[in-house]
């Protein structure tokens, strides 16, 4: 009984890490393709608009309403110590700094990764990849260099948007419903929110998420189980590990970024 | 195992008995456990990745199963696929190969449909036309009647016997539908849990004395594959139920 037990944890750690250590060589392989769309620029520009396009629409609608929650939140806060004239300061440094990154790349997972994984286990329970194969292209460089390259272009863009929409929401709320005057708003910002300290460092963090996001949704799709049931396990656990490692990571990157 | 240069060489068996898995044994996709295999003298599993691809792209054609093709483009660019990413015609040469290619198969007036508008049976002839784009010299068609109307399986066999006969292609016929594969085949394995049981021409097969073979290529319900799958007898099994019942 109890060494049944003690068998089934080593075989789950054994397998855990092996998947890893598979997922490891799987980015090796992966970053080693990437020259090949220097070639091929038609099948990056396709995927850029399926991943990150596609992505915009929840994107804006998410940082308008984002932006105006904080808003109307922040002026509850701050109205007790007459600093409501801070609320612009409030929106844009939680958005710059967290917020933007972190959403963008939440919902990435979930629009974008799952999709990805769900495409490519497709193709492989399909055998469009192993057909490819056959055809001696290989899909690491026609199937996966491409996502994986526009994944890690768009996430930072559509975080660049997110942030942008999200401020202007903030803006719309201060000024239209709680009377905050509009140059003091954008007065405000321009007086402390700091270029590379908060929009760069932002950035920087959704590049790391889209990075990780669009690894494991790509991974999890060329690596999946193809059959209905694999198919949906893995995309699945596409949205659950990257979210899970987008909010890991952000506490990480905020602590070394952030002097804490 | 010889494959012969210029034959049509039949595979056949039960389903799970390996035939697919030879198939991708044969293109390199899986790695065997024990001995090797030589496609045009080079042994496949001790290739680098780009030599195998090489090989690959110059001998070797596949007929997947499922037909294989990109869902998202359409008959032409599917045929056209292996054209653009292996040679560097232009265009106009493009064109004028891929309308041959689908005029072999008789489908050159569905080069504008999209591949989910087929039905099973042209899809397979798509696959068929794709993967003779870059006239391999070899050609694997994994299991190309299964789920076939009677029509789409005789011009399959058709297409199959045509190509072997007009362009000389190797092609090495992975099966188990007996009659269609039989007619048109030089020589058969017969193989069983992933060993040959039997070789031969047409006729040798047809002949066998052994009662497994017999019984495959007869189709018969009952012989030395028993119909039950194998359980303790149906007595012990319903006595069995009826004690467990009592003990609750």
């Amino acid at each position: 009984m109890i060494s049944n037990w003690l068998q089934k944890i080593g075989h789950n750690t054994l397998s855990r890490f092996s998947r890893i250590g598979k997922g490891g060589m799987f980015l090796l392989q992966t970053l080693l393709s990437l020259p090949y769309i220097l070639g091929k620029p038609q099948l990056l520009i396709r995927q850029l608009y399926s991943v990150g396009v596609q992505t915009l629409l929840i994107i804006l609608v998410a940082g308008i309403f984002i932006g105006m929650v904080l808003a109307l939140q922040s002026y509850i806060v701050l109205v007790d110590f007459g600093a409501e004239e801070s609320i612009s300061l409030m929106v844009s440094l939680s958005i710059l700094r967290e917020l933007g990154p972190v959403f963008t790349g939440l919902l990435f997972a979930g629009r974008a990764g799952s999709a990805l994984t769900a495409e490519i286990g497709l193709m492989k329970s399909t055998e469009q990849l192993s057909g490819m194969e056959m055809m001696a292209v290989n899909p690491m460089k026609y199937v996966i260099a491409p996502r994986f390259l526009a994944g890690i272009i768009s996430v930072p863009l559509l975080t660049l948007i997110f942030m942008a929409v999200a401020i202007l929401g903030g803006f719309f709320v201060a000024t239209e419903m709680l009377g905050i005057y509009e140059g003091v708003y954008w007065s405000q910002m321009q007086a402390k929110v700091d270029f590379h300290e908060d929009l760069i460092n932002g950035l920087i963090k959704s590049l790391v998420f889209g990075f990780v996001v669009v690894w494991i949704a790509v991974f999890e799709g060329y690596d999946c189980v193809p059959t209905s049931e694999g198919l949906g396990q893995a995309t699945t656990r596409t949205v659950v590990h990257g979210s899970l490692a987008i909010l890991g990571l952000d506490f990480i990157l905020t602590a070394l970024m952030f002097n804490v | 195992m010889d494959i012969e240069r210029g034959k049509v060489t039949a595979i056949m068996g039960p389903s799970g008995t390996g035939k697919t898995t030879l198939l991708k044994l044969i293109g390199g996709q899986l790695k065997p456990d024990a001995g090797s295999i030589h496609v045009d003298g080079e042994n496949v599993h001790q290739l680098s990745q780009p030599a195998l691809y090489e090989l690959r792209q110059r001998t070797m054609g596949m007929l997947f199963q499922s037909g294989a093709l990109l869902t998202d483009l359409s008959v032409y660019d599917n045929v056209a696929f292996p054209l653009r990413e292996h040679t560097s015609l232009p265009a106009s040469a493009i064109h004028h190969l891929v309308l041959l290619k689908l005029n072999v198969v008789g489908l050159r007036g569905a080069r504008d449909l999209m591949t989910t508008e087929l039905s099973g049976g042209m899809a397979r002839r798509v696959a068929l036309a794709r993967a003779i784009a870059l006239d391999p010299e070899m050609i694997m068609y994994d299991e190309p009647f299964t789920g076939q109307d009677p029509i789409s399986m005789g011009v399959l066999v058709k297409l199959i016997y045509d190509l072997n006969k007009a362009l000389g292609m190797t092609s090495v016929v992975v099966s188990h539908d007996v009659n269609e594969t039989a007619s048109i085949s030089d020589y058969i394995y017969v193989i069983s849990a992933g060993k040959v049981v039997q070789h031969g021409t047409p006729e040798k097969i047809e002949n066998s004395d052994s009662d497994w073979v017999q019984q495959f290529m007869r189709g018969l319900a009952d012989g030395p594959v028993p119909f039950h799958f194998s359980s303790d007898s149906l007595m012990d099994d319903l006595t069995g139920l009826a004690q467990q019942g009592a003990e609750k």
